[in-house]
C-alpha cells in the first residue's frame, strides 16, 4: 500500500507544479462591470465555504478511517440512530448550519444579485440589439441605424494545424462590437435561426439568443479594453468558430466610430422614428404575437 | 458475446431442465438472474462505446486545432456519448442489479412479472443499435451521420439536424419502454413479493432506492416520449410546436426535456444512495444508521427532484419570479442529500473498517460524490450561474454527480455482490489498482476542467483558444488513464468470472441480508419457499 501513497503524494506535487506554472487560469476572469464583479465576489464566498465544508468532512472520514479500522483492533459500535437529547442536538445541527448557509450566507446576497441581473428597464444609455445567427453575430444599434456583421477572421490553416496560432486564435472578429465605457447599455437579444448564446466572462453575462423571442440584459463596462467570449449554446457545426469581440472605448471614441458607420444621409433620413423607445419597433420582420409574447415573459 | 462473457457461470443447475443452452436460451430465459446478467453486459458494452467515443474526444481536444475529427463528427460523438451512457449504460446496470438482487434482498422466487422482465431487456439492444447505427453508417459514407444536437436536442437546432435525429427519437421510444416495464415489474415485485414479515420499513435500502427510481421513471418518461414525439412532428408533419413563427416555442422543448432530464439524475442516483449503505454497513461491520432518515430522504429528492427542472436554464430568459423559485426550491435538495451523507458516515462511524475492494469504491464514491454535490450549491445561483452554464465548470460538476454514483457506485456493488454471483472472491490486488487508477484518472480528467470552465471554455467545441490548452492537455491525459481503469475492471470480473477462492455464503464478514443466507453462487431458482421475517 505504500507505493500507492508515495505515488499519490508525487502525483499531487507534480500537478501543483504544473498549476504554479504561469498561464493557468483558474478563477473568473477579472470583473470589469458591476453584475461581473457581484459573480465573482459570490463565486470566491461560495467556493470558500464548500471548499471548507468538504475538507472539513473529507476530514473527519480520515480520521475514522485510521482510528476505527479493524487493522487497529477498534471493535465496532451498535448505535443505529440518536438515542437521547445531545445526539439529536447533534444530529440537528449540520442541518441546521446547512440552513444558514443556503438561505442565509448563499441565498440572501444570490436574491440580490439576480434582481441586479435583471435590472434591464432603468437608465439604459443605449441600446444594442445582438442577432447570433449560424454562424456570426449581427450588431444593431437601433436608434442610430447602424447594423453590421460580425464573423471569425482567423485563417483556415491556423486551425488545420498549418500555420502557426495567433494571439487570439478563434477570438478574432472582423468587425468587433463597440462600446462606450462607463454606459449602461441594455442588449436586445433573439436569433434567426437556432439557439445561441452570448458569453463575454469579463462582463458576467451570458444570455440565450432564442428564434422568434426577444431576450433582455444590461452590462456597464467600467474600464476600456478589447473583451472576447465565444458562444455557449451548441449552434451546429461551427459552433466553436462564433467569438464574441467586445472593444469598449471612451465616449468620444465611440461616437466617432459610430458616425463613421452610419450610413449616408439621404438613406438615414427615412427611419426617422425614434427606435431607442422600443426595440420591437426597429424589427418589422418579427412575428407581432412572439414580440408579444417575449414581453409578457418579462 | 453475452454467451461468452457468462460462460462459466452458474446458469445449469440442479433444475438443468429449463437450460436449453445458446443464445436461444439467452432470448428466450425470464429468470431473474439471466435477465439481471444479461442489464449489466449490454450496459458494460454500452460503457466501452459510449467511452471510446468520448476519448475520442478528448484526443481531439488534446491540443488546439482540428487533428482528428471535424466539427459535424465531433457533434455526433459528444452527443452519442451523452445518450449513450445514461440511456445505454447508467440505466440498464442499475436495472441489471435491481433484477439480480431485488428478489434475494426481499426474498421472493423471482421478480413478478418474469415474462415483461425478458421483453424489457430485448428491447434495448434493438434500440442501442437505431441509435448508433447512423453514426457507423456515417463513418462508412452513409447518410449524414447520428444525432448531433447534443443530448440536451434543444430546438430548433434538433429540427434541422439530419435523420440520424430521426432513429434518435425512436430509439428514445424504445428505450422509454423498456423503462417502464422494467419499473413496472420493481414496483409490483416490492408491494407484492416482499417475504412474510417484510414490511415496508423492514425492506433492504436497495428496494427503496430502486423503488423511488421506478416511480419517478414512470413519471418522466412519458413526457420524454411525448417530447420527442413533438419534435419528430416538427422535422415532418409541419407542426410548430418549438418554432416562433408558428406560435411555438423553442423555450418549451427545454421544458419538456429538463422535466425528464433533472429527475433523470436522481434516477441514476437513487439505485446507487440504495446500495452504498449496505457496503458502508458490511465493512464497518456496524448495522445501517439512520434507516428511516435515509427512506425518508429518498422520498424527498424524489419528490423534490420533480419540481426543480429549469435551473437548467438559468440563461434562457426566464421571469424574476420562476429564476428566485427554481434557485431556491434547488438549494432545497441539499437537505435530504445531507442526511443521506450524514447517516452514511454516521455508519461507519466509530465502526471496525477494513478496506476491501467495494469498500474502496463506495468510500470514493461518497468523497467525490460529496463535492459533486457542493458545487451544485454553487451552480444553484440563478445570478453567478450564467458563468457556469454551457462551459467546462458545468460539465466538471455533473461529471462529480455521475461518476462517483452511477459508475463507481455501481462498480462498488458490483464488487460486493460478485461473490454472490460467481461463487468466487475478488482479486484484492488488482481490485485495489483498478480503484486507484479510477480516482487519480476521475480527478485528472475533471479537477481541470472546473479551472478551464471558469477561465471561459464553453462546453462543445471541437477547437478551443490557445489560452485553455495547458489544462485540455490535462484532462485528455486523466481521461486516457480513466479509459484504461475500466479495462481493469472487466478484466478483474471476467477473472473473478473463471475462477478463485471460494466464496462462503456470507462472502463478507459484516455482510447483512437475506441475499448472504442463499449459496454462493446463488443456485438459479432461489426462495422456491419465502424465508420468514421475524
Amino acid at each position: 500500500m505504500h507505493l500507492f501513497y508515495k505515488l499519490g503524494l508525487g502525483f499531487w506535487a507534480a500537478l501543483m507544479s504544473v498549476v504554479g506554472h504561469a498561464g493557468y487560469a483558474y478563477n473568473l476572469p477579472e470583473p470589469v462591470t458591476p453584475i461581473a464583479r457581484e459573480t465573482l465576489h459570490m463565486h470566491n464566498l461560495v467556493m470558500v465555504v464548500i471548499l471548507i465544508m468538504f475538507f472539513a468532512v473529507f476530514a473527519m472520514l480520515i480520521y475514522s478511517f485510521y482510528t476505527h479500522r479493524k487493522a487497529a483492533g477498534h471493535k465496532a459500535a451498535t448505535f443505529t440512530g440518536p438515542t437521547n437529547r445531545k445526539q439529536w442536538l447533534w444530529a440537528l445541527f449540520p442541518f441546521a448550519l446547512l440552513f444558514v448557509i443556503d438561505y442565509g450566507v448563499f441565498g440572501i446576497p444570490a436574491y440580490h444579485a439576480v434582481v441586479l441581473y435583471e435590472d434591464t428597464k432603468t437608465d439604459a444609455d443605449l441600446v444594442v440589439k445582438v442577432t447570433g445567427s449560424q454562424w456570426m453575430w449581427q450588431y444593431e444599434f437601433p436608434a442610430e441605424g447602424v447594423s453590421y456583421t460580425s464573423r471569425l477572421i482567423t485563417p483556415r490553416d491556423q486551425i488545420d494545424n498549418g500555420a502557426v496560432k495567433g494571439e487570439n486564435y478563434l477570438l478574432e472578429v472582423d468587425n468587433p462590437l463597440v462600446l462606450p465605457v462607463n454606459k449602461k447599455v441594455r442588449f436586445i437579444t433573439t436569433s434567426n435561426d437556432v439557439i445561441h448564446s452570448w458569453w463575454v466572462p469579463a462582463f458576467g453575462v451570458k444570455r440565450d439568443a432564442v428564434p422568434g423571442f426577444l431576450r433582455e440584459f444590461w452590462a456597464k463596462v467600467e474600464k476600456t479594453g478589447t473583451y472576447r467570449g465565444q458562444c455557449s449554446e451548441l449552434c451546429g457545426k461551427e459552433h466553436g468558430f462564433m467569438p464574441v469581440v467586445v472593444k469598449v472605448v471612451s465616449q468620444e471614441e465611440f461616437a466617432t466610430w459610430l458616425a463613421s458607420k452610419k450610413p449616408a444621409p439621404a438613406a438615414a433620413a427615412a427611419p426617422a422614428a425614434p427606435a431607442s423607445a422600443t426595440a420591437a419597433a426597429t424589427l418589422p420582420t418579427l412575428p407581432a404575437k412572439a414580440v408579444v409574447v417575449a414581453k409578457a415573459a418579462q | 458475446m453475452a454467451h461468452d462473457m457468462t460462460h462459466g457461470l452458474p446458469v445449469a443447475d440442479a433444475h438443468g431442465g429449463h437450460y436449453t443452452g445458446g443464445f436461444v436460451h439467452w432470448l428466450e430465459t425470464t429468470n431473474h438472474k439471466d435477465i439481471g446478467i444479461m442489464y449489466l453486459i449490454f450496459g458494460f458494452i454500452m460503457l466501452f462505446i459510449g467511452g471510446g467515443m468520448i476519448l475520442v474526444v478528448r484526443l481531439e481536444l488534446f491540443q488546439p486545432g482540428l487533428q482528428f475529427v471535424q466539427p459535424e463528427l465531433f457533434n455526433q460523438l459528444i452527443t452519442l456519448h451523452g445518450l449513450v451512457m445514461v440511456f445505454g449504460f447508467a440505466m440498464p446496470a442499475a436495472t441489471g442489479l435491481a433484477n439480480y438482487m431485488l428478489p434475494l434482498m426481499i426474498g421472493a422466487p423471482d421478480m413478478a412479472l418474469p415474462r415483461l422482465n425478458n421483453w424489457g431487456f430485448w428491447i434495448l439492444p434493438p434500440a442501442a443499435l437505431m441509435l448508433t447505427l447512423p453514426f457507423f453508417l456515417g463513418l462508412a459514407g452513409v447518410g449524414s451521420g447520428a444525432v448531433d444536437a447534443g443530448w440536451t436536442m434543444y430546438a430548433p437546432l434538433s429540427i434541422q439536424s439530419g435523420w440520424g435525429m430521426d432513429f434518435a427519437i425512436f430509439a428514445v421510444h424504445m428505450l422509454g419502454v423498456s423503462s417502464i416495464l422494467g419499473s413496472i415489474n420493481v414496483i409490483v415485485t416490492i408491494l407484492n413479493m416482499r417475504a412474510p414479515g417484510m414490511t415496508l420499513m423492514k425492506m433492504p435500502l436497495f428496494a427503496h432506492g430502486f423503488l423511488m427510481t421506478a416511480v419517478l421513471l414512470i413519471t418522466i418518461m412519458p413526457v420524454f416520449a411525448g417530447g420527442v414525439t413533438m419534435v419528430l412532428m416538427d422535422r415532418h408533419f409541419d407542426t410548430h410546436f418549438f418554432n416562433a413563427a408558428g406560435g411555438g416555442d423553442p423555450v418549451l422543448w427545454q421544458h419538456i426535456f429538463w422535466f425528464m432530464g433533472h429527475p433523470e439524475v436522481y434516477v441514476l442516483l437513487l439505485p446507487i444512495a440504495g446500495a452504498l449503505p449496505h457496503v458502508f454497513s458490511a465493512f464497518a461491520r456496524k448495522p445501517i444508521y439512520g434507516y428511516k432518515a435515509q427512506v425518508y430522504s429518498f422520498w424527498s429528492i424524489a419528490g423534490l427532484g420533480l419540481v426543480v427542472w429549469a435551473h437548467h436554464m438559468f440563461t434562457s430568459g426566464m421571469s424574476f419570479g420562476s429564476q428566485i423559485y427554481f434557485m431556491y426550491i434547488t438549494m432545497a435538495i441539499s437537505f435530504p442529500l445531507a442526511v443521506l451523507f450524514f447517516c452514511w458516515i454516521a455508519t461507519i462511524w466509530k465502526g471496525s473498517m477494513s478496506f476491501e475492494t467495494p469498500m474502496l469504491f463506495a468510500l470514493g464514491s461518497m468523497v467525490l460524490f460529496g463535492w459533486g454535490g457542493v458545487t451544485g450549491l454553487a451552480l444553484s445561483d440563478a445570478a453567478a450561474d450564467p458563468q457556469y452554464h454551457g462551459a467546462y465548470f458545468m460539465i466538471a460538476h455533473f461529471h462529480y454527480a455521475f461518476y462517483p454514483t452511477a459508475v463507481m457506485g455501481a462498480m462498488a456493488a458490483i464488487y460486493y455482490w460478485l461473490p454472490k454471483w460467481t461463487g468466487h472472491m475478488l482479486n484484492e490486488t488488482i481490485g485495489k489498482w483498478h480503484f486507484w487508477l479510477t480516482i487519480v484518472g476521475f480527478n485528472l480528467t475533471f479537477i481541470p476542467q472546473f479551472f478551464v470552465g471558469l477561465a471561459g471554455m464553453p462546453r462543445r467545441i471541437p477547437d478551443y483558444p490557445v489560452m485553455f490548452a495547458e489544462w485540455n492537455m490535462l484532462s485528455s491525459i486523466g481521461a486516457f488513464i480513466l479509459g484504461v481503469s475500466h479495462i481493469v475492471f472487466i478484466y478483474n470480473v471476467i477473472r473473478n468470472v473463471r475462477g478463485g477462492e471460494k466464496a462462503q455464503d456470507k462472502a463478507w464478514e459484516g455482510a447483512q441480508g437475506l441475499e448472504w443466507t442463499v449459496p454462493s453462487p446463488a443456485p438459479y431458482h432461489t426462495f422456491a419457499t419465502p424465508p420468514v421475517i421475524k
